[in-house]
C-alpha cells in the first residue's frame, strides 16, 4: 500500500524536493535571499504564468496542448487597454468581456480540435497567430492603461507585515491555484479530463462526455490565458501586443516539472504551481547573482524538464511492470 | 521501508529550509546600504543583447562599473518587459544601492519605480525614456534626442535628394521610445516637402536579418520606386543594403541610404559608398550613468533628461572619422 501511494506521488515529491533545495542553496550563497520580500516578489512576478500555466496543466491532463495562451494573453492586455482608455469601458466590465473572449476562442479551438479531429498542437499553433495577430491589429504598439478603478485595484491588498501587500495579482493566482485544484480532484468534470487523458477510447466506451469534456478544457485554458492577460495589466497598468511571447513553452515547462505528464491522465495542478515556483526561483538566483550569463535560466529550466521527463518515464515503466 | 525515510527526509529539509526564512527587515530594502562590505553595488537591467548597439552599451556600464570599482549586478532580459521588473524587484530586495535601467518599452513602469522610490533606492534611465505619472519616479534619463536624430536624417535626405524621393522607412522595436521618437523627427523634416513620399513603413525590430526580410518584400511591392531607404538603425541599414543588392539595385548610387547609430561597420558601408549617412547615436553611455548615480546618491537633483550630442556623417566627412570609431 505504502509502495503505490509513494510512487504515484514521487514526482510531486521530487519536485518539492527541487524547490526547497533551490531555496535552501541560494539562501546559503546570497545575502537577503531568505527573506518574506523575496518569497512575495515569487508570486507578484509570476502571477500571470501561475495563472495561465493551471489552465494548461488541464489542457495537458486531457492529452492536448494548447500553444495559443501567449498570444491570447497578449491579445487580452491590448484589448482592455483599448476599450479602457479608447471606448470608455468601465474597467471590471472590460475584464469580464476579456475573460468572456478567452473562453470564447478556447471553445472553438476545443471545437475545431474535438469535431474534425485535427491534432491540437495544430489548431492551437494556428490560433496563436491568429491572436497574435489579432493583438498587432488591435494595437501595433504598447499602450497605457489610465483607469481609477487600476489605480485603485493597484494600492489594495493583504498586508503581510513589514509593509508588504499581497496584491490583487496574486491574490488571484493562488485562489485560481486551489480553485483548480478543487476541480481536477473534486468534480465529476476533472475526473472526466483525467479519464480523457488517460484513455480516450475507454472513457468513450464508458459513456463519458469525450466532446464537453475536450471543449471545456479549453475553453478553461483560453480563460485562464485571458485571466492572466487581465493580472498582466494589473502589474503593468499598460497592454503590449509584443507580451508572452513563449509563455506557452514556460507554461509546459512548469507543468511538466510539476509532474504533469504530456501523454495526458496523470498530473496534479499543486504540482504546476511548485513549478512555476521553480521556474521563478532559478530566474531569481540569477538576478541575485548578477554576473551569470542568462542563458542559464534556460540551461536550468531544459535541465529540470529533461529530468523530470526521464523521471515520468521510469515510473510509468514501473507501474506497468 | 525506504519511501518512508525519503518522505521523513523531505519534510524535514523542509522545516530547516522554511524556519530559516528571515523577515526582511534584515537589510533587505534599505537604499543607501552596500552588500560587501563598502563596495557600491549597482543594479543594471538590460533589455537584451539582440543588436551590437546594445552589446557595446552593456560593455560600456560593466567596463566603467569595473574602472570605478563598484560592483555591478547586471540582468539581460532576454527582451521581456516581465522580466526585466522581475529583475528590478530581485535588486530591490538584494539592497543595492542605485539601478540603472534600459526600459523596453516607454509604458508600464509606475508600479515598480514606485517600489524602487519606497525602498529610497534612484533610478537611472539609459538610452531610452519612460511614460510615468510622477517625473519624480526616476532620477534622470541618459539618452540621446532621437526625435533629432530623425530630423537631421530627414533633412539631409530633402537636400540630398533635391526634395523628391521615394522612400521606404525601415522602423525599430514597436513600441520603443527610440523608434517612436525617430519616425516622429523624420518624419516632421520631409512634410514641408510634398515630393518626398514614404511608400511604406513597417518594422524590422532593430536587428539586421528582420530589416532584409521586410526590405526584400517592399523591393518586390514597389520596385523602381524606391530611390530612398531610411532606416531606424544601422543593422537594419545593412540587411537592407543586402536585399538591395541581391535585387539588383545598387544602395549608395541609385537608393539613397540613410541610418542612424553610427557603428564602426556602418562608417565601413560610407566608406564602400553602399550607405549614405549615417546619424550618430553614442551607445558609450557608461561613464555618464554612473556620474549621475554618484550625484543621485549625494541627493544632487539632475536635470529630466541628460542629452547627448549627435553629429553626422556622410562620405565627405566618415572616412577620416572611422579611426576614432570605439563600437
Amino acid at each position: 500500500m505504502n509502495r503505490i501511494f509513494a510512487s504515484r506521488l514521487l514526482p510531486l515529491m521530487a519536485t518539492g524536493l527541487v524547490l526547497v533545495a533551490l531555496f535552501a542553496a541560494a539562501g546559503a550563497g546570497y545575502e537577503n535571499f531568505l527573506s518574506a520580500r523575496v518569497v512575495l516578489n515569487l508570486f507578484k512576478d509570476r502571477a500571470f504564468l501561475g495563472v495561465v500555466a493551471v489552465g494548461m496543466t488541464f489542457v495537458i491532463l486531457s492529452g492536448g496542448i494548447d500553444l495559443s495562451v501567449g498570444a491570447v494573453m497578449a491579445f487580452t492586455t491590448v484589448f482592455l487597454a483599448k476599450v479602457i482608455g479608447g471606448l470608455g469601458w468601465s474597467a471590471p466590465v472590460a475584464m469580464l468581456a476579456a475573460v468572456g473572449i478567452g473562453v470564447g476562442f478556447g471553445m472553438f479551438q476545443g471545437w475545431v480540435i474535438h469535431f474534425f479531429r485535427i491534432p491540437a498542437f495544430l489548431v492551437t499553433l494556428a490560433g496563436m497567430f491568429l491572436a497574435r495577430g489579432m493583438a498587432f491589429v488591435v494595437s501595433p504598439r504598447s499602450v497605457e492603461i489610465r483607469s481609477a478603478f487600476y489605480d485603485d485595484l493597484g494600492e489594495r491588498g493583504l498586508p503581510l507585515g513589514e509593509g508588504l501587500l499581497l496584491t490583487v495579482g496574486p491574490l488571484v493566482y493562488l485562489v485560481v491555484v486551489a480553485a483548480g485544484m478543487v476541480v481536477a480532484h473534486g468534480t465529476r468534470f476533472g475526473r472526466n479530463v483525467y479519464a480523457l487523458g488517460g484513455n480516450e477510447a475507454s472513457a468513450a466506451l464508458m459513456g463519458l462526455p469525450v466532446g464537453a469534456t475536450r471543449v471545456g478544457v479549453y475553453a478553461l485554458c483560453g480563460g485562464c490565458a485571458a485571466l492572466g492577460g487581465v493580472i498582466s495589466t494589473l502589474a503593468l497598468s499598460s497592454g503590449d501586443p509584443t507580451r508572452g511571447t513563449g509563455l506557452e513553452l514556460d507554461a509546459i515547462a512548469a507543468a511538466v516539472i510539476g509532474g504533469t505528464v504530456l501523454t495526458g491522465g496523470r498530473g496534479w495542478v499543486f504540482g504546476t504551481f511548485l513549478g512555476v515556483l521553480i521556474l521563478g526561483t532559478i530566474k531569481t538566483i540569477l538576478d541575485f547573482d548578477g554576473s551569470l550569463d542568462p542563458a542559464w535560466l534556460r540551461i536550468a529550466s531544459g535541465g529540470l524538464l529533461l529530468g523530470f521527463i526521464l523521471l515520468q518515464k521510469l515510473i510509468a515503466r514501473r507501474s506497468v511492470s | 521501508m525506504k519511501r518512508q525515510s525519503f518522505l521523513r527526509l523531505a519534510g524535514l529539509a523542509a522545516a530547516v529550509s522554511f524556519s530559516a526564512c528571515k523577515p526582511s527587515g534584515s537589510g533587505g530594502g534599505g537604499g543607501g546600504g552596500a552588500a560587501g562590505g563598502g563596495k557600491l553595488v549597482v543594479g543594471f537591467s538590460q533589455i537584451g543583447a539582440d543588436n551590437p548597439w546594445r552589446t557595446a552599451e552593456t560593455e560600456s556600464v560593466k567596463a566603467e562599473a569595473a574602472k570605478r570599482g563598484i560592483e555591478l549586478k547586471f540582468s539581460d532580459a532576454q527582451g521581456q518587459q516581465e522580466a526585466q521588473i522581475s529583475a528590478i524587484r530581485s535588486f530591490i530586495a538584494q539592497g543595492v544601492s542605485a539601478i540603472i535601467l534600459a526600459p523596453k518599452v516607454e509604458t508600464g513602469w509606475d508600479g515598480i519605480l514606485k517600489e524602487a522610490k519606497a525602498a529610497k533606492i534612484p533610478v537611472v534611465l539609459v538610452d531610452r525614456g519612460v511614460t510615468v505619472s510622477d517625473p519624480t519616479l526616476f532620477a534622470t534619463l541618459i539618452a540621446s534626442d532621437f526625435v533629432a536624430e530623425g530630423r537631421m536624417a530627414g533633412e539631409w535626405l530633402v537636400k540630398k535628394s533635391g526634395g523628391k524621393a521615394g522612400i521606404i522607412q525601415l522602423e525599430g522595436t514597436t513600441g520603443a521610445a527610440p523608434a517612436n521618437d525617430r519616425k516622429k523627427g523624420f518624419e516632421a523634416a520631409i512634410a514641408g516637402s510634398p515630393d518626398m513620399k514614404v511608400l511604406a513603413s513597417q518594422t524590422g525590430d532593430f536587428k539586421r536579418s528582420d530589416g532584409k526580410n521586410v526590405m526584400e518584400a517592399l523591393i518586390k511591392a514597389h520596385g523602381a520606386a524606391i530611390t530612398a531607404v531610411y532606416a531606424h538603425n544601422d543593422d537594419m541599414a545593412i540587411g537592407a543594403i543586402q536585399a538591395l543588392e541581391a535585387a539588383g539595385r545598387q544602395p549608395g548610387k541609385d537608393v539613397t541610404v540613410v541610418s542612424i547609430d553610427g557603428m564602426g561597420f556602418a562608417f565601413e558601408a560610407i566608406k564602400e559608398g553602399k550607405l549614405n549617412c549615417t546619424v550618430e547615436c553614442n551607445p558609450l553611455l557608461g561613464p555618464m550613468a554612473f556620474d549621475a548615480v554618484a550625484k543621485a546618491l549625494k541627493g544632487e537633483e539632475l536635470p529630466k533628461q541628460l542629452v547627448q550630442e549627435d553629429r553626422l556623417f556622410d562620405e565627405t566627412n566618415a572616412p577620416a572619422e572611422l579611426p576614432n570609431r570605439k563600437y
